[in-house]
C-alpha cells in the first residue's frame, strides 16, 4: 500500500464506486511562487483522508484550491463526478463540498445562531435546515448553551466547534477541515478529533489537514504526506504512523 | 435581533404574508414625513426649518454610505461624488424639464407640476448614481482595505473635475429645446448649476429618510443583509460559505451610491446649488465621520450621528471654519474611547436589553 514518491507509482484502479474527490496533477501559485507542484490524491465515499506535513507544505492551499478559493494553474479536481476546477466557491459549495477554512474563520461580531444561520446560507428548506441544526448542537452541547453569544467571545475550543457545526449546516457530502486542532488545548483536540470520527460515522466524508500528524493519523483511514507542494507519501493512515521516515519527521520519534 | 432559533420555530408564519409586517412601515414613513411637515414650522422659525431639510439630507447620504462603509465593511471615501451625480441629474431633470415643458422654471402655479419633475429627477438620480456605484463597485472588488479607499476617492474627484469641465447653463426655453441633450448636460461648469426651484419641502425630504431607513434596516437584517454583514466580518469564511462575493459588494454598492443620488437629488431641491465641490473630498469626510460616529453598521447611530453633526456646527456658527479640525479631534478621541462607534453594530433599542442577554449568554 504504502510507497515513497520516487518508487513508480501504479496506474491507479479506480475501484468501481468512483471516488467522491479525484485530484490530478493539481498546481497552485501565488504570483511566481509555485506552492503546489502537481499533486494527486483521492478520497473515496465514507473515508476520513488526511493530508499531513509541515509548516509551508502546500496543505492549506490544497483545500482551498479544491473548495474554489484559489485558482489552479493546472490540473484537475473531480468531485463528485463533475470538474470543479474552475468553479466559483458558491457553485461548490451548493454541490456539497464545506470548507472549514484554517484559524476558525468564524464571525466574530455574529451570535453563534447567526453564524450557523450563515452555514446554511444556500439552502431554502428550512425544516431540514432546522433538522440538521440540532444534530450540529447535538454534536457540540456547548454551542447549545451559547447560541445568543457572539461569536467572538467563545474561546479557542468552542470557536473550532462552531466553525465545524457551521461547515455541517451546508449538509456536506465532503468536508474539509483546515487545521482543527489549531492552538487548542490538548484536551480539546481530543474532544474535537472524537466529533470529526462520530461526523464521518453519520456519514461525511472528510478530508482532514493537520499538523499535528499523531492525531490525525489515528482518526484517518488513509493519508498523504505533503513536502513543499509535493506528496512524498501515502497509504493506510496506521501503516503510515508506524514507518520510520514519519515517525522520525512527523511524530517525534528519534 | 431575530435569532434563527426563533425562526425556525415559526417557520411557517416567518415566511407568510403578514399585512401588518409589509405595509406598516411604509405607512409609518408616511406619518413621519407629515409630522415633520406639520409641526417643524410650529416649534423653529424659518431658519432652522430649513436646517431640518440639511438635516434630513445627511441622514440619507449617511444611512445609505453605512450600507456599504459599515454593513458590508467597504471602505468607501467617494459617497459625495454619487451624491453630487444625483445632485445635478436631479436638478437638471427638474430645470431643463421645466424649460422644456412650462418654457420657465419655478412658475409656482405649477407647483404639482413641479414636485412631479423633482420625483422624476429623484429617480433619474437615484439611477444614474447606481450606475455609477455598479462602475467603481466592479473594480473594486478586487481591493482591499486603503486601495479600495484610495479609488473611491479618486472616483469622487474625477467627478469634480468632470463637472468643472461641463459647459454654461442653457436658461432659455428656445435654447433647451433647440438641442436638449445637451442642455441636460450643461451644468454650468465651476460656478455650480443655479435655479433650480426648492420643491423639496421637508415633507419630501423627511418621507425620503424614512424610506431609506426602512429599507436599510430591512436590508440589514435580510439574508443579503446576513451576507453583508459576513464580508465585513471574514471574507475568506464568508467565500467558504458559499457568498458570491463580487455579487454582494456590487450590490452593497449600487444600493448605497442610489440612495446616495437620492439625497443629492433632495438636497439640490433644498434651494442650494450644487456646485462640483460638492463631490470632492471634504464631503465625503463629512458623511463618514457621521457613519464612524454613529458605529459602522447601525443605522440608528447613522440617523444620530448625522442629526448630532449638522446641528452643531449650526449652534456653533463662529467655530464654522474650525470643522475639520473638530472632526479630526472627535475621530481621535472616538479611536480612543469607543473605536466601534456610539452604537458599534447594533441599532439604539437594541441596548435595553443587551446587558440581560449578555448575563444570560454566559451561565
Amino acid at each position: 500500500m504504502m510507497q515513497t514518491a520516487t518508487a513508480p507509482l501504479p496506474v491507479p484502479r479506480s475501484p468501481l464506486p468512483a471516488p467522491l474527490l479525484a485530484v490530478t496533477d493539481l498546481a497552485v501559485s501565488y504570483g511566481a511562487i509555485r506552492a503546489l507542484h502537481g499533486i494527486s490524491l483521492t478520497v473515496n465515499r465514507g473515508e476520513i483522508v488526511t493530508l499531513i506535513g509541515g509548516n509551508g507544505a502546500g496543505k492549506t492551499t490544497t483545500l482551498r484550491a479544491i473548495s474554489g478559493l484559489v485558482k489552479p494553474a493546472a490540473g484537475a479536481i473531480v468531485y463528485d463526478g463533475k470538474s470543479i476546477a474552475k468553479q466559483p466557491p458558491h457553485e461548490i459549495v451548493k454541490l456539497g463540498l464545506s470548507h472549514c477554512p484554517e484559524g476558525r474563520g468564524v464571525f466574530p461580531q455574529m451570535s453563534v445562531a447567526e453564524n450557523l444561520e450563515l452555514g446554511a446560507y444556500l439552502r431554502s428548506d428550512d425544516a431540514a435546515i432546522a433538522t440538521d441544526r440540532e444534530k450540529a448542537l447535538d454534536l457540540f452541547p456547548r454551542l447549545r448553551e451559547r447560541l445568543q453569544q457572539m461569536a467572538g467571545t467563545l474561546s479557542g475550543g468552542e470557536q473550532q466547534m462552531l466553525a465545524i457545526a457551521r461547515a455541517l449546516l451546508a449538509r456536506p457530502k465532503l468536508l474539509l477541515l483546515d487545521e482543527p486542532s489549531l492552538g487548542l488545548a490538548p484536551q480539546i483536540v481530543q474532544t474535537i478529533f472524537r466529533i470529526i470520527r462520530d461526523i464521518n460515522e453519520q456519514g461525511t466524508t472528510i478530508l482532514l489537514v493537520e499538523q499535528n500528524a499523531h492525531m490525525a493519523l489515528k482518526v484517518a483511514h488513509r493519508a498523504y504526506v505533503l513536502e513543499v507542494g509535493r506528496i512524498v507519501m501515502q497509504g493506510d493512515a496506521k501503516e503510515l504512523a508506524s514507518s520510520d521516515e514519519v515517525r522520525k519527521a512527523y511524530l517525534g520519534a528519534h | 435581533m431575530k435569532t434563527l432559533a426563533q425562526h425556525t420555530k415559526d417557520v411557517p408564519a416567518s415566511r407568510a404574508f403578514r399585512p401588518a409586517v409589509v405595509f406598516l412601515p411604509w405607512v409609518a414613513c408616511v406619518a413621519v414625513a407629515f409630522a415633520v411637515q406639520l409641526v417643524a414650522p410650529a416649534l423653529f422659525d424659518d431658519y432652522w426649518v430649513n436646517v431640518l431639510r440639511r438635516v434630513g439630507v445627511f441622514v440619507i447620504a449617511a444611512v445609505s454610505l453605512n450600507i456599504v462603509n459599515g454593513i458590508t465593511g467597504q471602505f468607501s471615501m467617494g459617497h459625495a461624488g454619487f451624491m453630487a451625480i444625483g445632485s445635478y441629474i436631479g436638478a437638471s431633470t427638474t430645470y431643463t424639464g421645466s424649460l422644456l415643458l412650462h418654457g420657465s422654471v419655478g412658475d409656482d402655479s405649477f407647483a404639482v407640476q413641479g414636485t412631479m419633475l423633482m420625483l422624476g429627477g429623484l429617480v433619474a438620480g437615484a439611477c444614474a448614481a447606481a450606475g455609477a456605484g455598479y462602475l467603481v463597485g466592479l473594480p473594486s472588488l478586487r481591493l482591499r482595505g486603503d486601495y479600495l479607499a484610495i479609488v473611491t476617492l479618486g472616483f469622487g474627484e474625477i467627478i469634480r473635475v468632470l463637472l468643472e469641465l461641463t459647459s454654461k447653463q442653457v436658461d432659455t426655453a428656445d435654447g433647451a429645446r433647440a438641442n436638449p441633450f445637451a442642455a441636460f448636460f450643461s451644468f454650468n461648469g465651476p460656478t455650480g448649476f443655479f435655479g433650480t426651484p426648492a420643491y423639496a419641502s421637508n415633507f419630501w425630504i423627511w418621507l425620503f429618510v424614512a424610506i431609506t431607513c426602512v429599507v436599510a434596516y430591512r436590508l440589514k437584517r435580510s439574508s443579503s443583509g446576513r451576507a453583508f454583514l459576513s464580508i465585513r466580518e471574514d471574507e475568506i469564511a464568508a467565500r467558504a460559505m458559499g457568498i458570491d462575493l463580487t455579487k454582494y459588494k456590487v450590490r452593497a454598492f449600487v444600493l448605497a451610491a442610489a440612495f446616495g443620488g437620492v439625497a443629492g437629488a433632495l438636497f439640490s431641491h433644498t434651494g442650494v446649488n450644487p456646485s462640483p465641490t460638492d463631490a470632492g473630498f471634504q464631503r465625503s469626510f463629512d458623511i463618514i465621520i457621521m457613519v464612524v460616529l454613529g458605529g459602522l453598521g447601525s443605522i440608528s447611530g447613522s440617523v444620530l450621528a448625522a442629526i448630532l453633526l449638522v446641528l452643531l456646527p449650526e449652534m456653533l456658527r463662529g467655530l464654522q471654519e474650525y470643522r475639520l479640525v473638530l472632526y479630526a479631534v472627535l475621530l481621535i478621541v472616538m479611536m480612543l474611547v469607543r473605536p466601534q462607534g456610539l452604537f458599534g453594530v447594533k441599532e439604539v433599542w437594541d441596548l435595553w436589553g443587551a446587558k440581560r442577554k449578555a448575563r444570560g449568554g454566559t451561565p
